[in-house]
């Protein structure tokens, strides 16, 4: 009787055709590449494209990728920092977003570019790192993660995706990934519009013998004058430190308690 | 906006690439090498669009250590060369083609130096000196004027210095620092990286 049941109520869900070959994502991800022959790789940094007609589906407003993330290398371990404004267009979509994502325990990435692509990118990576885990008992190096999301993203080059991430981990690694199909090791990346305004200021002081206190400061206010010049980043910045021991997440900080502190420090050397 | 330049001697090969990784206007990197060893005596120098470039050389490079763990010996240059050839005349056509422009440069035991240039359309040529990159427009007349089949390894790095300094005075980048390599008879060495202050 109960199995006669169990038969009557097993429904029977499509089955999803799943790509083995690209690590079990849906087939339906893939969207087909366009007619159009070359892939136009001018990614501007302003977020209207009026010239990118070949769009296949209609968006309810322009796409952005506005946003200011980095992250440095120093004696301490790594410093991951980002801004938490998401905007479409000319309005902010939500000011409280997390660019910052821990993948595991020593890893955390910061994304920038459309904010769910991101959001999704970052979840089939972590399934991915995870499942690598249990299968073979070890953790994935920083290096075999950036390679395996930088393959796992190639399918997608010249389609709209747009994904840069930014993977910082625990072996004072850090490797930009982006979903052209770079993929960079180096000690210091900034990404996004804010990016220029964040490097002015980075080149300048960083060090490799920073203090930890020394280099999250020196983030936030990185973080601080991208946010204040560029329109697209803004409202508050996560910090991240990822050492052996781990990532640490510092408390969200509004950068109006920032900028205040700024102009109160201008004006008193203006006066003093 | 990124070069590459080789100049083939009696006995040797010179090439250098510069060290920018850009994206749109800033530079991502200051230190990277576009250089892919694919067997000891071949050196696959790679620009091009961003995903592009390192997919498709790091494919060739394992295909070419695969022939040597299979075969037991290594690929000729002509050989990996026109493999690489083939494999970019394969995707021209497809959905997914790799717009990289190489050099390729080696050292046959028998045949001795050889350095072969190739654009993104897949045409191979065995050139005596090559480049790639907006900078090639202003070097290529220097190579063509003081060239000669029969240069020492310090006249090809002279050779060589000459064209940086152009592109340092003329080329509207900067392109701060080359990694230069030699390739002889004894394998891939690395020369000392020609920077902005070097003279």
């Amino acid at each position: 009787m109960s199995s006669q049941l169990l038969q009557l109520h097993v429904c029977k869900l499509p089955r999803l055709k799943k790509s083995r070959r690209n690590s079990g994502i849906p087939l339906h991800f893939f969207i087909p590449t366009l007619p159009n022959p070359a892939p136009s790789n001018n990614r501007s940094l302003f977020p209207y494209s009026p010239a990118n007609q070949s769009v296949t589906v209609r968006r309810p407003f322009p796409l952005s990728h506005g946003t200011t993330t980095l992250g440095f290398i120093f004696q301490g371990g790594v410093i991951a920092a980002a801004d938490t404004r998401a905007s479409a267009g000319g309005l902010v979509a939500c000011p409280e977003v997390h660019k910052i994502t821990p993948i595991h325990s020593h890893l955390v990435v910061t994304s920038s570019g459309s904010g769910a692509d991101c959001m999704l990118w970052e979840r089939i990576l972590t399934r991915e790192i995870r499942l690598y885990q249990l299968r073979h008992r070890r953790c994935l190096s920083i290096r075999g993660t950036a390679k395996l999301l930088s393959f796992m993203l190639h399918p997608f080059k010249g389609t709209e995706v747009c994904v840069a991430l930014t993977l910082c981990g625990w072996d004072k690694d850090l490797i930009y990934v982006c979903s052209d199909g770079a993929r960079l090791q180096g000690d210091i990346f900034s990404v996004g519009s804010g990016s220029p305004y964040a490097y002015g200021v980075l080149d300048r002081d960083l060090r490799w013998s920073l203090s930890k206190e020394e280099a999250i400061s020196l983030a936030r206010e990185a973080v601080f004058r991208a946010t204040h010049r560029d329109a697209y980043s803004g409202n508050n910045v996560d910090l991240f430190h990822v050492t052996a021991q781990g990532w640490s997440q510092r408390k969200r900080e509004d950068l109006k308690e920032e900028y205040y502190r700024d102009m109160k420090r201008k004006t008193n050397i203006v006066e003093g | 906006m990124e070069y590459l330049i080789g100049i083939q001697g009696p006995d040797f090969v010179l090439v250098a690439a510069d060290n920018v990784a850009a994206s749109s206007i800033i530079q991502m990197k200051h230190d990277y090498d576009k250089m892919f060893k694919l067997s000891e005596k071949i050196l696959l120098l790679c620009v091009g669009e961003a995903g592009d470039t390192v997919q498709f050389a790091e494919y060739i490079q394992k295909n070419v250590q695969l022939y040597k763990m299979r075969n037991g010996y290594e690929l000729s240059p002509s050989a990996a060369a026109n493999f690489t050839r083939k494999n970019l005349a394969d995707y021209l056509r497809s959905r997914t083609p790799y717009h990289v422009n190489l050099l390729l440069a080696g050292y046959d035991d028998a045949d001795g130096p050889g350095l072969y240039y190739m654009d993104y359309l897949s045409s191979l040529a065995k050139a005596p000196f090559a480049a790639h990159g907006y900078g090639a427009f202003l070097t290529l007349s220097i190579l063509d004027r003081h060239y000669r089949p029969d240069l020492t390894r310090d006249e090809a790095l002279d050779l060589l210095k000459k064209c940086v300094e152009e592109l340092r005075k003329r080329f509207i980048l900067n392109l701060h620092s080359f990694t230069v390599r030699l390739i002889d008879k004894e394998g891939i060495h690395d020369l000392e990286k020609l920077t902005a202050g070097a003279k």
